[in-house]
């Protein structure tokens, strides 16, 4: 093993074709953006403003554009794939080697949930919380710049397995023994483990912040019970991410102490025990599904009410659903595994707790339903968004259920329409829900809305697409299709199907189109839809009562509530929600020493996963380093005098 | 302090024992491991044939009067008295130092003797959670040693009493965290 470099050897580097290709256009992707910054003279601009800034709205901005990218290439993945799917039959061998198809279905799972599920998640948290809650900032700024960080370059670490090395052919959860060091020699489950490892602790500091902001940092007069309903939502996911993400962190951790020590914790052989790793993952990942839809209910409680132009049905109902559910997600793990051999005591529990998380969630839907009932409701972009969701979402969910039922999951168990189930509920749940909440709030944070006709036309190709896509997986999987296939007989009958799925997915790439266009055409004209009001929707939170962008501090005067959807009561009793005598804001500094965090981690992460003991080792001091460089500063926040609020405030309401 | 932000009171101390809680999950995925494995000993030792109580009861008391040790340090933190406050962290630090160094000992001996975490699952799951401990001993040790500096330097300031009384938290948890690998560990697998 070479001193410098460890186990990296030129023959990283040597990739085949369908590989290569992904690589130069990575590469042609990078060069166009730094050409692209260096051309515009922005470099000064991009650190002082954004690579450096402790503002949440922008941290939530930047967590989307990054969840975007990824979510490009996780489309890239499947396209990839189903095309695999589409000609690998009988003799011919379709465009990718087994082993190659396999790292891609890895890249695509882990890609979707790690990188674009929760970057989308803590964008949309980072920005709205502060504001519902009538807050400055969050909690703790610094520890959300090295989150959003540690997120950023666990993404870089992930794609760079891309070009130098491999990634894990092992599926998303990279079950032992398959992953250990005996049947993965390579790096490539290395990668996945170190760039897991590296986000997963941006994403628990989150999840501490965020904890904290809503208990400690809601404006006066905000009591438990009268917070927005996104707010209870984000108290379940991040309770949730609390206590899995330490399940998650410890579990990889066992993983590459069997790889990198020889341990046998997982291993087949010497007292390993493989289906320890199995439990302990679906420990953290059952949570994590809920992580994710979790906020996404949130986010439709906040739409449905705010284009019903009505109170939301059932708060109450609605908080202890949200609470149930925090807590019914923690005692379903092993419906993952039933067929593990618990034995049938164990496995009826569980299944009778999965079937009872369909009561609340049940709730849930009626308490939208009902808010809609008798309303005057809107029918725009996020509401479209949210009529596809009831619908998809509900049918993801009784396919649930159906599998809940232990014995139906013996059949059900590894095959295609299990696959269709949860990308039913991640596609039909979370990712449009992440959509209706960034087509909501985009026009709060810069000031003007987006093309409500072209964000139509990419709703209904995104669900026309999704159904194609997905309705044939649930029928390839009654007939016998597995997952993770590569290859099977024309006897099968099964190519016709994959071809639907196919022109479906083609379908869902033209709605990921048509978006972009949104994006570019609002941006283009978006001085005919500006919307100086800062409350475009007519909406009932206290988000809405600031204006469009806010000032980076939010809240010239920190509201003071009195009732749940308090702007809207406000505007009811035509009081003015403050007065207008302003004081001094004290607000967080800019600081790099988040991004040296993260890159010292990444630097360490890349070490371990060619095993380059001395850059490990700097990546470890350099951590410490900066840690201990920032406790020694006490001069970390500034002063925007009463003077100066009262000036930008003046400007804010003239333009 | 208040002021900052207009952060309430108190946000920095909920906010550490919020994370005292995500590293209580870590340990308990740990522990729940070691208990799955703790027979899997395959042809290896077991923990009666390995474990030394004396050696472990002598590191035990050392760890508790570290934690007695930093609580009484924060009483003159309390009270601003710098040069007590001072002389106290010394005395936490050196016995958390002494404790690690009786860790790593016996971890080498137990290596030499063919029985490292390789060995089998029950050595590894061992291993590992003792070793996790040890480093979060470690890791407090070297904060604890930027704080006294800190003192030295600035004096007991408001912001460097609160993380502090942070540390001092950490400090009495892995107190806590041990009296379970004590008894889980030790006293069970002797026995």
């Amino acid at each position: 093993m070479n001193v410098l470099f460890g186990n990296l050897t030129l023959s990283a580097f040597q990739h085949d074709p369908v590989q290569l290709g992904g690589v130069v256009f990575m590469f042609l992707g990078i060069i166009g953006v730094l050409g692209l910054i260096t051309y515009l003279k922005r470099w000064k601009w991009i650190w002082t403003e954004w690579v450096t800034t402790t503002d949440h709205k922008k941290i939530g901005v930047m967590y989307i554009i990054i969840a975007v990218v990824m979510l490009l290439r996780g489309l890239m993945d499947a396209s990839i794939l189903r095309l695999q799917q589409v000609l690998s039959v009988g003799s011919s061998n379709g465009v990718l080697t087994s082993d190659h198809f396999q790292q891609i279905v890895t890249a695509h799972g882990t890609i979707m949930i790690f990188f674009v599920a929760m970057g989308l998640l803590f964008g949309i948290i980072n920005l709205v919380v502060p504001l519902q809650i009538g807050a400055r900032d969050v909690a703790f700024p610094f520890l959300n710049s090295t989150s959003f960080w540690l997120y950023a370059l666990g993404a870089v670490l992930i794609n760079m397995s891309l070009f130098v090395g491999e990634f894990a052919a092992t599926g998303w959860l990279a079950y032992p023994p398959l992953s250990e060091l005996a049947y993965s020699p390579g790096v490539g489950v290395d990668y996945y483990i170190w760039a897991l490892q590296i986000s997963g602790v941006g994403s628990l500091l989150s999840g501490v912040n965020f904890l904290v902001t809503i208990f400690k940092m809601r404006c006066q007069g905000m009591s438990l019970m009268k917070m927005p309903m996104f707010v209870w939502s984000v108290i379940g996911s991040m309770s949730l991410v609390v206590f899995a993400f330490p399940i998650l962190t410890a579990t990889l951790a066992m993983l590459s102490l069997d790889r990198f020590f020889g341990m046998h914790f997982f291993t087949a052989g010497m007292g390993g025990n493989p289906m320890m790793y199995v439990n302990l993952i679906w420990a953290w990942g059952h949570p994590e599904v809920y992580i994710l839809v979790l906020p996404a209910f949130g986010i439709f409680s906040e739409i449905v009410a705010t284009f019903s132009q009505k109170r939301l049905f059932g708060y109450k109902s609605m908080v202890w659903a949200i609470m149930s559910i925090t807590f019914l997600s923690f005692v379903v793990w092993l419906h993952h595994f039933f067929t593990m051999g618990a034995g049938a005591d164990v496995n009826s529990f569980f299944g009778i707790m999965t079937m009872i998380i369909a009561i609340p969630t049940g709730v849930k839907v009626f308490n939208w339903l009902f808010t809609m009932y008798r309303g005057r409701v809107h029918f725009t972009t996020p509401m479209l968004w949210f009529l596809g969701f009831v619908t998809t979402f509900t049918i993801g969910g009784m396919t649930g259920v159906l599998m809940a039922s232990p014995p139906a999951d013996f059949q059900l168990h590894n095959s295609l329409f299990l696959v269709a189930h949860f990308h039913n509920m991640i596609i039909g749940g979370v990712v449009f829900g992440f959509f209706a909440g960034i087509t909501y709030w985009f026009p709060k944070y810069f000031g003007f809305k987006l093309n409500e006709k072209i964000g139509a036309y990419a709703f209904w190709c995104w669900i026309v697409g999704f159904l194609l896509a997905f309705v044939p997986l649930y029928i390839l999987g009654l007939m016998g299709a597995t997952r993770r296939l590569d290859h099977y007989d024309p006897s099968m009958g099964w190519q016709g199907l994959f071809i639907v799925s196919g022109v479906g997915l083609m379908i869902i790439f033209l709605g990921v189109a048509l978006q972009i266009l949104q994006f570019a055409v609002s941006i283009w004209q978006r001085k005919q839809n500006r919307d100086l009001t800062g409350d475009l929707w007519n909406g009932r939170t206290l988000e809405w009562s600031t204006t469009s962008p806010p000032p980076h501090y939010n809240f010239a005067i920190l509201p003071v509530v009195e009732d749940r959807d308090p702007f809207w009561v406000a505007k009811e009793k035509g009081a003015p929600l403050t007065s207008r005598h302003y004081e001094d804001i004290v607000m967080p500094k800019n600081t790099p020493l988040g991004l040296y965090i993260a890159t010292f981690a990444f630097l360490f992460g890349f070490a371990m996963v060619w095993h380059m003991t001395w850059l490990a080792i700097v990546g470890v001091i350099g951590v410490i380093t900066v840690l201990a460089i920032r406790s020694f500063d006490d001069d970390t926040h500034y002063t925007i005098t009463a003077a100066e609020v009262a000036h930008i405030e003046s400007g804010a309401h003239h333009e | 302090m208040s002021k900052v932000l207009h952060q309430p009171e108190g946000t920095l101390k909920f906010g550490f024992w919020v994370y005292l809680m995500t590293d209580c999950v870590l340990f308990a995925s740990f522990f729940a491991t070691y208990i799955v494995l703790r027979n899997n000993t395959f042809g290896g030792p077991a923990g009666h044939d390995i474990f030394n109580l004396n050696y472990v009861l002598v590191e035990t008391i050392i760890l508790l009067i570290s934690s007695f040790t930093s609580g009484l340090a924060m009483l003159a933190v309390q009270n601003k008295e710098k040069g007590q406050a001072l002389m106290l962290f010394g005395v936490t630090l050196l016995l958390g130092l002494t404790f690690l160094f009786m860790e790593v000992s016996e971890f080498r001996n137990l290596i030499a003797d063919g029985n490292g975490p390789a060995r089998s699952g029950f050595l590894s799951s061992y291993f590992s959670l003792v070793g996790l401990h040890g480093l979060h001993i470690a890791a407090g040790s070297i904060a604890m040693a930027i704080g006294m500096f800190q003192i030295m330097k600035k004096g007991l300031t408001e912001s460097i009493s609160e993380r502090l009384n942070c540390l001092s938290l950490f400090w009495h948890f892995l107190d806590i965290i041990w009296i379970f690998i004590f008894t889980i560990v030790y006293l069970m697998g002797a026995l």
